[in-house]
């Protein structure tokens, strides 16, 4: 039995799309073969904007951009001998790629057996095999770089740590993920708990550590709870505890749970927080590799790294390496959010563009709008704007476009997002975790703050737009740890590439994404209003009055500019300015 | 609040980490756990047991966003302010929340049933904007819903006084 999934393009083609599965129903019906296909309308099969679509199963061909003419082909070639029609085959499309995610939603996350099942643990029986020399080796073949964030050769990391001498190491997994915006670690913990473990008992061999942590969110119950059951199944059959797998190699974990500290994804401050101290970063060297968790040389490294590490060990730095693009290997998971048609976590290898993330897999914007940028690296990262959407990602790429791949987050902004606010969205987040140890960020911050707000409140001068980028440079640069150090990036970004917008709140008096409220009015158009009062029943203030013969209008005075009644309004008369 | 037990509740989450290097926070993510807060008494208590002075342990109660030092409402309205909530509009749903419940972030209503929370991102950014009250989560919510799911537990209230 055959299935053909037709794309409901459900709009603007729904007729011709409606046409096409008629026509192709009865000519399978006048060829004797309904009985063998089946023929279905799909909500969605992955494929946009190239005009009617539909993919054959068990054989997944997609073919697009269809016509009725192309019908007694398909069910010649396609349908009957099972062949690709060229021509109408999809090209060049763009897939994801499952390392990191391999196992998520695959196996039974709670079940070591099945964990095992689909090559578990086998990544960790050829690290006792090799050796720590060779582990941090086979590292360096597969050249994976740290998924926190900075970008650190993970080989590089755990090669000082291991040259260090030292009676006791540890080794902790940064499971803190505090990216508004970013869910990859939890997905990982939570789906595949064991092949962070894996990673991490590598990590423990080739620096010679005896003790790990996993330092994970409190916020995130489901994520502690099913690494501490993998942590007793370990215990349980001999994975942890003394000499394991029968090897000279003994090594604990235990979990340390954070008490929502953004600023704790900074390593030193993670070391204190995992100490049992309140959050607060200190100055380096020395570096935690060095002198990390109670004076000993530790290792920090992300859940989504340690997810890879058991990858690399089991098929090979060299197979790894060559995944991706040269300096950024590998496959990296996007947690793809904000105004994009299907929002979700998606792994993609390296090098491919933004616009394929956006575009090809995530469907592109929500409701036929505009795009104005994706944002990259939360907090930390920066605005791209449409002319760059072809960049190919990487840690270098992003960085040189003012952004970082940070730990990713990736979220599309439309053309009702205002560059102002959500530059002020990010500040707000760093001013609210800056721990408030060193100057630079704890009153640089608050500064940069207190000028974006009069910005979105149309009280600012020109000199104001000179004075935030100093206060940014001089944050980037003195600021005690990498929060402070890149609290500034959303908003020099967004000045880089959206000045005019800046200077029409600061000039104009006007937000042109009609975001930023003291800076919008609203009013009635008489001529379309139709009177039936939707407006006035939902406005708080009590601002609309009227009746179905007079129409309705909008006092002024008391209008909070909320936006309620344009968003109600069916009838477009409510007009935004 | 007068909890009778306070003094063999907290020493049973001190012995139970007294062996653990670094156990400060964990015994008061345990607390946190039975109280649903951080009460003063507990926290004297823990500075009793493990000698340590009680400005060690506020300044870290107080560092931390996740520990709370007052009574939780019956109902806990957690909205996310993630940045793709933020974006799908997230803050009207406070700004409803507020003049329903005339109450600010972090503040219990009079009866003690709701208490209103702003949180950094639930980490489920594909259903935004998000809702949770107490363990249940409410997903793309918009502003006309928020009255209907206040109103589901507002019944249960008066039902169970």
């Amino acid at each position: 039995m055959k299935r053909v999934l037709i794309q409901d393009t459900n709009g603007k083609l729904k007729k011709e799309t409606r046409e096409f599965l008629v026509s192709l129903n009865s000519q399978l019906r006048d060829r004797g073969l309904s009985s063998e296909v089946q023929t279905l309308m799909a909500a969605d099969i992955g494929v946009y904007n190239r005009g009617i679509a539909l993919k054959v199963l068990p054989e997944g061909f997609t073919y697009v951009n269809l016509e009725q003419k192309h019908i007694p082909e398909i069910i010649e070639k396609t349908l009957l001998k099972g062949e690709q029609v060229a021509g109408i085959a999809r090209e060049g499309s763009v897939g994801q790629m499952r390392i990191v995610l391999r196992n998520c939603g695959v196996i039974d996350p709670e079940s070591l057996e099945d964990y095992i099942a689909h090559d578990g643990y086998q990544g960790l029986a050829r690290a006792l095999e090799l050796g720590p020399e060779k582990v941090v080796e086979e590292m360096k073949k597969s050249g994976l770089r740290g998924r926190g964030g900075a970008g650190f050769p993970t080989w590089m990391k755990w090669n000082i740590t291991r040259g260090v001498q030292g009676n006791e190491k540890y080794i902790i997994c940064n499971g803190d993920e505090g990216d508004p915006g970013a869910y990859m670690d939890r997905s990982v913990l939570e789906g595949d708990p064991h092949s962070v473990i894996e990673g991490m008992m590598i990590g423990a061999i080739a620096i010679g550590a005896t003790k790990g942590f996993f330092y994970i969110r409190a916020e995130y119950p489901l994520a502690v709870e099913r690494i501490q059951k993998g942590i007793d199944i370990c215990y349980s059959r001999g994975l942890l505890g003394k000499n394991i797998l029968g090897s000279s190699f003994s090594f604990d974990i235990e979990i340390r749970l954070g008490a929502g500290a953004f600023v704790c994804g900074e390593e030193t401050a993670l070391i204190a927080s995992v100490e049992g101290l309140r959050g607060y970063p200190r100055p380096r060297p020395p570096f935690p590799s060095v002198k990390g968790l109670w004076g000993n040389p530790t290792v920090i490294n992300n859940v989504e790294t340690l997810a890879n590490v058991s990858y690399i060990l089991c098929k090979g730095g060299e197979a790894f390496g060559k995944i991706g693009v040269e300096g950024s290997t590998g496959t990296k998971v996007f947690a793809l959010t904000g105004k994009v048609r299907n929002s979700g976590l998606v792994e993609v290898p390296m090098g491919i563009s933004l616009r394929d993330i956006v575009f090809e897999i995530g469907g592109g914007v929500l409701d036929n709008r505009a795009i104005k940028a994706i944002q990259t690296g939360g907090p930390s990262g920066g605005v791209i704007p449409e002319q760059f959407f072809d960049t190919p990602v990487g840690y270098e790429s992003l960085q040189k476009l003012g952004s970082i791949m940070g730990s990713g987050g990736m979220i599309v902004l439309d053309e009702n997002d205002c560059a102002v606010d959500i530059s002020k969205f990010y500040l707000g987040f760093c001013v609210d975790e800056s721990c408030g140890k060193c100057a630079p960020c704890r009153v640089g911050g608050t500064q940069m703050l207190a000028i974006l707000k009069k910005i979105s409140h149309g009280k600012a001068e020109e000199e104001d737009l000179a004075r935030l980028s100093q206060i940014a440079q001089a944050m980037q640069k003195a600021s005690l740890c990498g929060l402070g150090q890149t609290a500034p990036n959303p908003v020099l970004s967004t000045l880089k590439y959206f000045m005019s917008e800046y200077r029409a709140h600061v000039i104009d008096h006007k937000c042109p994404a009609g975001k930023c409220s003291s800076l919008v009015s609203y009013r009635i158009t008489r001529e379309k209003c139709t009177g039936c009062g939707m407006c006035a029943r939902v406005c708080p203030a009590d601002a609309i009055s009227g009746s179905r013969q007079d129409k309705y209008t909008i006092d002024a005075v008391k209008c909070i500019s909320c936006g309620q009644c344009f968003d109600v309004c069916k009838f477009t008369a409510v007009s935004r300015q | 609040m007068i909890i009778e037990t306070l003094s063999a509740d907290v020493k049973s989450v001190v012995d139970r980490w007294k062996d653990r290097r670094g156990n400060l926070i964990t015994i008061l993510h345990d607390i946190q756990d039975r109280y649903g807060y951080v009460p003063r008494e507990a926290a004297l208590e823990v500075s009793r047991q493990m000698d340590a002075p009680l400005a060690r342990i506020y300044e870290v109660l107080t560092f931390y966003n996740y520990f709370k030092l007052q009574p939780p409402g019956k109902f806990n309205i957690s909205v996310c302010l993630g940045t793709a909530c933020y974006l799908k509009g997230a803050p009207a749903l406070i700004d409803e929340i507020r003049g329903i419940l005339h109450v600010e972030e972090g503040q219990t209503t009079k009866d003690g049933f709701f208490h209103l929370q702003i949180v950094r991102c639930l980490g489920c950014c594909g259903l935004a904007p998000v809702i949770t009250v107490g363990d249940k989560v409410y997903s793309a919510v918009k502003r006309s819903d928020v009255m209907d799911i206040i109103a589901e537990y507002s019944k249960d209230s008066v039902k169970n006084g």
